[in-house]
């Protein structure tokens, strides 16, 4: 059986390591934290300036002043620490974050990334610290699916949208399979549904 | 020179000249200086370029300026959110020119702006159309592409408290640009929720101190 969004959440959170810095991207990577082990003292970073950011308040308890990256309100956790947006994109580039997961549109065979722009030329291009993110936490982990609603593979020799970083992902959490992308190869970790022959013919690559 | 508080946004926000930059703090709406955008709009300037994470949300603030066709470019790393239908319309509409840049380096730019540094390597963007035929650079085995800093004639920004001096503190995720823009603008107005007296903010506590500050006014 392929996995749904949560079950691809639920992975992701099994290979965040205890204690870990962590940027969740907009969107899917969101659903990370309710899979997250509340003693696993990972610490969630936001981009616009919070470290020890709890899950999204309830609607009476919002604040307006206290945000995710995606606007939503949120709480703050025992431990919290604000900080000004220099400071929080100095600790991503600077490799002070140990995970970002990120979504994507495609990643190539190397690792490259592109998540930020279609390329459509009536799309609004918006790159928010999508590239800051991709550059800069020591382990970038996409999480998406493995297939666009099209059928194209998003998992792709060479990205064709453009790029967000290059080289830079280490990890794919896909609805079929995850991957560890060494930058030589593309590893399979896992399979759900679906046999490694399969996969390796769906997406026309080789695979280890 | 010393801050000085205005009684009123008007005030704060006197003399800014058509074709300013302007620096607006703000991530959403979350620190987003709207009494004093509202009285950037009542004071007339236009031909503006501003500098901000966002183009705009909803009706007001920033989006009431840009829909008063002030605005003649935006500098910013997220124009596209699910209310920025001003900002669209402006654009596809091509009444309006856009320079999408990395959050992180739009921070930094500022950054640099307010601490007179030259200009700067970063290794964000490199490889992408953000950084196609800009110079690059390679350092240690790293490739970086070379930034400049940005400054504004104006910063209007949000905090949460000020005292006489201009000594800020925020609140929250609303401090967001504030801290960097406060010290990279020739002008720099902050609207505050509330204008203490001097010596009751904890010195450790104080994010902006007032030398950065020009203008005060509580909303």
């Amino acid at each position: 059986m392929s996995l749904d969004k949560h079950q691809m959440a639920a992975l992701v959170a099994r290979d965040i390591p205890a204690g870990a810095y962590v940027n969740l991207g907009i969107g899917q990577p969101t659903l990370v934290a309710d899979h997250l082990a509340p003693d696993s003292g990972v610490v969630l970073h936001t981009e616009n300036g919070m470290l020890s950011m709890g899950p999204a308040a309830p609607g009476d308890a919002a604040d307006p002043d206290l945000i995710n990256a995606g606007k939503v309100p949120v709480t703050e956790l025992p431990g919290a620490a604000y900080f000004h947006h220099a400071d929080s994109f100095a600790m991503m580039r600077g490799g002070h974050l140990d995970v970002c997961v990120l979504g994507a549109f495609q990643v190539s065979v190397t690792g490259d990334l592109a998540n930020w722009h279609t390329g459509d030329p009536d799309a609004i291009p918006a790159v928010g610290g999508a590239m800051d993110l991709a550059i800069g936490a020591k382990s970038v982990y996409v999480m998406m699916t493995l297939f666009a609603r099209d059928g194209s593979p998003k998992l792709v020799p060479a990205c064709t949208y453009p790029l967000t970083g290059v080289g830079c992902v280490d990890r794919v959490y896909t609805d079929l399979a995850t991957f560890t992308i060494t930058g030589d190869a593309v590893i399979v970790r896992e399979t759900f549904g679906i046999s490694v022959g399969e996969l390796s013919d769906r997406l026309a690559l080789p695979l280890r | 020179m010393s801050v000085t508080i205005c009684d009123t946004a008007a005030q704060a926000v006197a003399g800014v000249s058509d074709g300013s930059t302007v620096l607006v703090g703000g991530f959403g709406l979350a620190g987003m200086p709207v009494q004093l955008i509202e009285a950037l709009i009542e004071q007339g300037a236009t031909g503006l370029t501003v500098v901000s994470n966002n183009a705009g949300n909803g009706d007001t603030g920033l989006a009431a300026l840009l829909a008063q066709g002030r605005v003649r470019k935006v500098m910013c790393s997220f124009p596209r959110q699910a209310d920025s239908y001003i900002f669209d319309d402006l654009y596809r509409s091509g009444r309006i020119e856009l320079e999408v840049i990395p959050q992180g380096t739009l921070a930094e730019r500022i950054r640099a702006g307010g601490a007179g540094i030259g200009a700067f390597y970063s290794p964000t963007g490199v490889g992408t159309p953000l950084a196609q035929g800009r110079e690059t650079r390679e350092l240690d085995g790293r490739t970086y592409v070379l930034e400049y800093p940005i400054t504004g004639d104006v910063a209007l920004i949000g905090a949460h408290r000020s005292d006489r001096l201009g000594n800020l503190v925020y609140r929250k995720t609303a401090r967001n640009f504030g801290p960097v823009m406060a010290t990279a603008a020739a002008l720099v107005a902050a609207q505050v929720s509330e204008v203490v007296a001097t010596g009751a903010l904890d010195p450790e506590a104080v994010v902006t101190p007032g030398i950065y500050v020009d203008r005060v006014v509580a909303v």
